[in-house]
């Protein structure tokens, strides 16, 4: 069926709003993730401390040892810069292809590619902001069984710089969630309408 | 077709329930009594709740799997099922990397905070440990596997029937 008549109009201009609204819904929410990924790598990267403990006292004279706390002596925050390195890339490439892919043709692939995409980083900040918060918890609470001390109450600001950097990577990690919501929804979107119109040649603004 | 798909399905959802169930049962069954100079610890899984949070997450996705294995094959909850999937996968790895991250820290220690090796003085806890996190690994595979498929099977139909 052509488009000719009247009343297929109004669908196509329903379809049009509400594609537009979710696509500028998406990118706001794939901005906002960018930032809190980014945040949380750049935050998690510069993280440094260095204090000065007194060991002993030979005679009058202290014996100091100086030890500088990094984030790329324990390998789960390596892991957790790396995840959300990448899921703020993925998020800023996505942004640019809503942007400025229309030029393109991705013969259909587009969307399931979005979409899997988007699940595949939500699985890595997943698990890169868990194993994170694990060593944290270890940091901040010690481990009577294995004797291992907490260390929060000596490098009080590194401490306390990773948390804000979990906190910005668990809001990623939620974002990260509705966004990949959000593109399946898009997927069935696009599915549903070209079932119900498989013969006419609009097409949808991309 | 169909019907290999149905069977090579069901086999896979029976690989993955028989890995999570493993693995929390190896877990579980990890101790180990040692004796350092004059302490005598006990080494078990609960000691550390990175260890506790995989147990718990393993035991939610084996029920759950246990139950999926049972679902009719016609039945709309197949597309709760994916949604299922979704979340239970992305628990399962989650959970992995938590236990993964202090089952290092217990290998290697870690010099700048002051923590020691343990695995040397437990070693049956230890690679009753690691064997649990392998067969994690093996199981966050299968779900992932198994959500891809669910996912392609419940989106594909809705391309190929109209057509």
């Amino acid at each position: 069926m052509a488009l000719q008549s009247g009343e297929k109009l109004p669908m196509f201009i329903g379809h049009v709003w509400s594609k537009q609204k979710s696509r500028w819904t998406l990118l706001g929410l794939r901005l906002l993730a960018f930032l809190a990924a980014a945040a949380a790598t750049l935050v998690m990267v510069l993280n440094k401390q260095t204090k000065t403990f007194v060991v002993a006292t030979i005679g009058t004279t202290p014996v100091n040892l100086t030890l500088t706390a990094k984030f790329h002596h324990t390998p789960a925050f390596v892991f957790f810069a790396i995840a959300n390195g990448l899921v703020s890339i993925h998020n800023l490439v996505m942004i640019m292809v809503d942007l400025l892919g229309s030029k393109f043709d991705y013969k259909g692939f587009q969307l399931p590619m979005i979409a899997s995409l988007d699940m595949l980083n939500l699985a890595l900040v997943s698990g890169g902001a868990n194993a994170a918060a694990f060593m944290a918890e270890l940091g901040k609470n010690g481990n009577s069984h294995a004797r291992w001390d907490k260390i929060c109450d000596k490098f009080g600001a590194y401490c306390d710089r990773g948390a804000g950097a979990l906190i910005a990577s668990f809001l990623a990690l939620a974002l990260m969630l509705v966004i990949s919501f959000l593109s399946i929804l898009n997927l069935k979107l696009v599915n549903s309408s070209s079932h119900n119109s498989h013969n006419n040649i609009i097409a949808l603004p991309n | 077709m169909a019907e290999t798909k149905r069977i090579f399905t069901f086999l896979l959802r029976f690989i993955a329930f028989c890995t999570t169930l493993s693995a929390v049962i190896i877990m579980i069954s990890s101790r180990q009594r040692a004796t350092v100079l004059v302490f005598s610890f006990e080494a078990k899984y609960s000691d550390t709740p990175a260890f506790k949070y995989f147990v718990i997450v393993n035991a939610i996705v084996s029920i759950y799997g246990f139950l999926v294995l049972f679902l009719p094959s016609k039945s709309l909850l197949w597309r709760l099922v994916v949604a299922l999937d979704a979340v239970f996968t992305i628990l399962l790895t989650s959970s992995i990397s938590a236990a993964l991250a202090i089952a290092y820290v217990g290998e290697k220690g870690n010099p700048i905070a002051g923590w020691l090796p343990i695995c040397d003085q437990v070693t049956k806890y230890c690679n009753q440990v690691k064997g649990a996190l392998i067969v994690g690994f093996i199981s966050v595979v299968l779900y992932m596997l198994l959500f891809l498929y669910s996912l392609h099977t419940v989106l594909n139909p809705l391309l190929l029937e109209k057509s």
